[in-house]
């Protein structure tokens, strides 16, 4: 008897971290203890998306979606609804309204393409991927395609690198497919540095299959027969999945020698990343690869011509993979139908910082911020009002209120001083102070930089000594004339996009909040209280009651007063935590 | 990656290499690029890289010393100081760092008496900080030993630490 019903159990990272396992087994548990096992099926799947609300659990075909599910609950999920068909209200979203997947806001405005299989399939059961016209695409290219026909379709699709450059994936195949040579190698780029993101992450947990095809796919098309797949080692998961895709794929004939009887032979090893953010960068990933430390070179030659081991090598990240075998399937036309002019298809965000509903989304381009962050997010947190956004980590920049309603694409971003980036975005709220979190990215790719060049190496370090000098108090107009000096000086004369882009976070956050930075310079504050040195915490003697929370919850204990009698804060040990601000309920703790 | 670690010319010591080790290093000996995997599956064993393996993979790889230490101190993931037998990491990701990353650990820093990257003196924990681990939809993350703990705040992690230590 076929099942009727199935439970879906999230196992992303995130959800595997709160008991999904647990939750997992219990449910397989109480299904057989209730002897419905021949009609219910219980799966574990790759991410939902849905992370803040995590450990998520979807029952089909009702699409009864439950959020912060509990161990405990998996007994009453099996006896009330699947035995019964009495949702449990109290683990719904929302309350008992809110029953079904449609009806929930985060997922109404997002359209599937790279996600399309996540929180859909067990990813360690190739079956599943292929009842989902899995390795359809492979078998079509390899039966009844040319190379020529598989670039044709990409180019037609529109589809342009998702790893942050945009660059059109149908050029980098033909440059590769027209360089001569007898051994090609094709490269999936699953490093993803950003931090702060982890679309990729997700994607591979979730779906690994859908990314070994497509560099089968790539292989075909410029001619080669060795895919290397470049993980974080900080991915155990992801690994774990894609091993175990790996073996299944080559014993059902789908990797490896004469894929389905077609003569074509193509197979795909694992590579370990170290934990280096510039092997992100296509030549210093291939030095990596190579075994060796993971410094760029000079481009041209591209890796497109001269790659891995002196080879014409395609490089792409995961998601512009991912979406390869729907681009066969449904043909590039279909692809280029969604998105904006320049822009096709849909991109893949990891939603976080100050938003209520953080988590992976995928949306068509041309989806502006405000439907992002306000539709789907949810709003902000707690709230607070919103203060920027942040596409691009590291290399992009902040997009502040007034533009949320520019529909995101590549030029778009572009035009706003930041950029489309992996998919990071990053929501700030008035607590969030703009200088601080400057320095913050700067003193991320100070440590990232590799040093071989020295206005990156030098440059970077000199940058985030100025944030620093603003951030406590010794900033003078000087500073910002000389970051903008040497944000010039590293974005012409670096040697690779780490260096060049650097400065770019900065810079945009220079045009949009210089008022901020103004304040730092001038008159010595910090608006948000974030940089503890330019901030003094005070009682306000005819607001305080006396009610003793502020003195209890300061950690260095230097807050003194009599029950009923106003508090006083001993400035010379206080070390300006906001313990004390947070804490009181009366508005008599004063920041300024 | 420490780079303060004397090295001296010769080992303390011939190490015999465990089995499973040797075997992997037998296995990727003729592929090219190995070096990184096998310094993968040596701290896997170990828990960091230690000089007189270092040593040993240089003959058996046949690639010199020097080069072992070159990669080994540009990899951020690679250590060469034995860690805590609980290794603890504390996310400093963009979206951990935006909801108090730095508080964590300056918490556990007070808990455990000790600096980022240092081990406590029986040796129990050590301290790091990484880059997002993928989980910010639960910032602030830590790991301990791998596993996750979302939506932190600074009270939970003396429990935290109970709970591991002596585990
Ligand atoms: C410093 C630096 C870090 C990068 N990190 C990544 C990364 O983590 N993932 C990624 O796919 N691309 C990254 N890139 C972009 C890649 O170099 C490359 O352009 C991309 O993988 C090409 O694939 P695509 O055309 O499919 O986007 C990075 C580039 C630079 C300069
Ligand atoms: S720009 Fe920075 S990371 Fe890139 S090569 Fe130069 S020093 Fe290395
Ligand atoms: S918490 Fe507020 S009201 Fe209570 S003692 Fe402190 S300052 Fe006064
Ligand atoms: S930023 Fe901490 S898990 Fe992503």
């Amino acid at each position: 008897m076929p099942y009727s019903q199935f439970v879906l159990v999230c196992a992303g990272t995130a959800c595997d971290s709160c008991q999904s396992r647990e939750i997992y087994s219990r449910l397989t548990a109480a299904v057989r203890s209730q002897g419905l096992e021949g009609r219910v099926q219980v799966v574990r799947t790759g991410c939902f998306g849905f992370c803040a609300q995590g450990p998520v659990v979807k029952v089909l075909p009702d699409e009864t979606f439950y959020v912060q599910v509990r161990p405990e609950d998996a007994g009453e999920i099996v006896a009330e609804h699947l035995a019964k068909g009495r949702p449990v209200k109290r683990l719904l979203y929302g309350g008992a309204g809110r029953a079904a997947i449609a009806d929930i806001p985060f997922y109404q405005k997002q359209f599937r393409i790279v996600l399309r299989n996540c929180g859909v399939i067990d990813p360690e059961n190739i079956e599943e991927y292929i009842a989902r016209e899995g390795y359809e695409a492979l078998a079509t290219v390899l039966t009844s395609m040319t190379p020529e026909d598989v670039i044709e379709q990409v180019r037609i699709s529109g589809l342009r690198g998702r790893g942050g450059a945009g660059y059109p994936t149908w050029k980098k195949w033909t440059f590769t497919k027209n360089a001569d040579s007898d051994v090609k190698y094709v490269i999936c780029n699953a490093d993803e540095g950003d931090p702060g993101a982890y679309m990729d992450r997700s994607t591979l947990e979730g779906d690994p299959h859908s990314v070994l095809e497509a560099m089968a796919i790539a292989g075909y098309a410029v001619g080669a027969h060795q895919g290397y797949i470049y993980i974080r080692a900080e991915y155990p998961l992801a690994i774990h999945r894609l091993e175990v895709a790996l073996r299944q794929a080559r014993e059902l004939g789908l990797l490896g020698r004469d894929i389905l009887g077609t003569g074509f032979d193509f197979d795909v090893e694992l590579r370990l990343g170290a934990g280096a953010f510039v092997c992100g960068e296509e030549t210093a990933l291939i030095a990596s690869i190579e075994g060796h430390r993971g410094m760029p070179v000079p481009r041209p030659p591209y890796p497109a011509v001269r790659g891995l081991w002196g080879r014409p090598t395609v490089i792409n990240n995961v998601e512009t993979l991912a979406n390869i075998p729907v681009i066969i399937l449904k043909g590039g036309a279909w692809f280029a139908s969604i998105g904006t002019e320049t822009s096709k298809g849909t991109k893949v965000f990891a939603l976080t910082g100050k938003v209520n509903n953080s988590g992976l989304i995928e949306v068509p381009m041309g989806t502006t911020l405000r439907e992002i962050i306000f539709d789907i997010g949810g709003g902000i947190k707690g709230g607070k009002r919103f203060k920027a956004a942040q596409t691009g980590g590291p290399s992009g920049g902040v997009i502040p209120e007034s533009f949320l309603d520019t529909p995101i694409d590549y030029e778009s971003l572009a035009k706003l001083g930041s950029i489309m980036g992996s998919g990071g975005l990053i929501v700030m709220d008035e607590d969030d102070c703009i200088v601080d979190v400057n320095k913050f990215y700067l003193e991320f790719t100070v440590d990232e930089s590799c040093g071989k060049c020295a206005p990156c190496r030098i440059g970077g370090r000199t940058m985030f000594n100025l944030l620093t000098d603003i951030t406590e108090g010794r900033g003078t107009v000087g500073h910002i004339e000389q970051i903008h000096t040497v944000a010039h000086a590293m974005q012409k004369a670096s040697l690779c996009g780490l260096g060049q882009t650097a400065p770019n976070p900065v810079l945009s956050s220079l045009t949009y909040f210089g008022e901020e930075y103004r304040v730092h310079i001038k008159e010595k504050r910090c608006p948000s209280g974030r940089c503890r040195a330019l901030v003094t915490y005070t009682i306000l003697a005819d607001k305080c009651i006396g009610c003793t929370l502020c003195a209890r919850r300061c950690p260095v204990n230097c807050i003194r007063g009599e029950r009923r009698q106003p508090h006083v804060i001993d400035l010379s040990r206080c070390i300006k935590c906001g313990e004390c601000f947070k804490a009181c309920k009366f508005g008599a703790v004063q920041r300024s | 990656m420490e780079t303060n670690e004397p090295i001296t010319a010769l080992p303390d010591r011939t190490i015999e290499l465990p089995e499973d080790l040797s075997r992997f290093i037998e296995e990727w000996k003729t592929r090219p690029g190995n070096l990184i995997m096998v310094l993968h599956r040596v701290q896997e064993h170990y828990g960091y890289v230690p000089r007189d393996v270092a040593f040993e993979v240089a003959a058996r790889l046949d690639v010199p010393l020097a080069k072992i230490y070159g990669v080994v101190t540009f990899y951020h993931f690679f250590k060469l100081r034995k860690p805590g037998r609980h290794q603890i990491a504390v996310c400093m990701g963009t979206a951990c760092y935006l909801k108090g990353g730095e508080d964590l650990i300056k918490e556990l820093e007070t808990i455990l008496g000790i600096g980022l990257n240092q081990t406590t003196a029986d040796g129990e924990f050590s301290i790091e900080a990484v880059r997002c681990i993928g989980c910010c939809g639960l910032a602030p993350v830590l790991t301990v030993d791998g596993q996750v703990y979302g939506r932190l705040t600074k009270d939970q992690l003396a429990d935290i630490v109970a709970k591991h230590r002596g585990g």
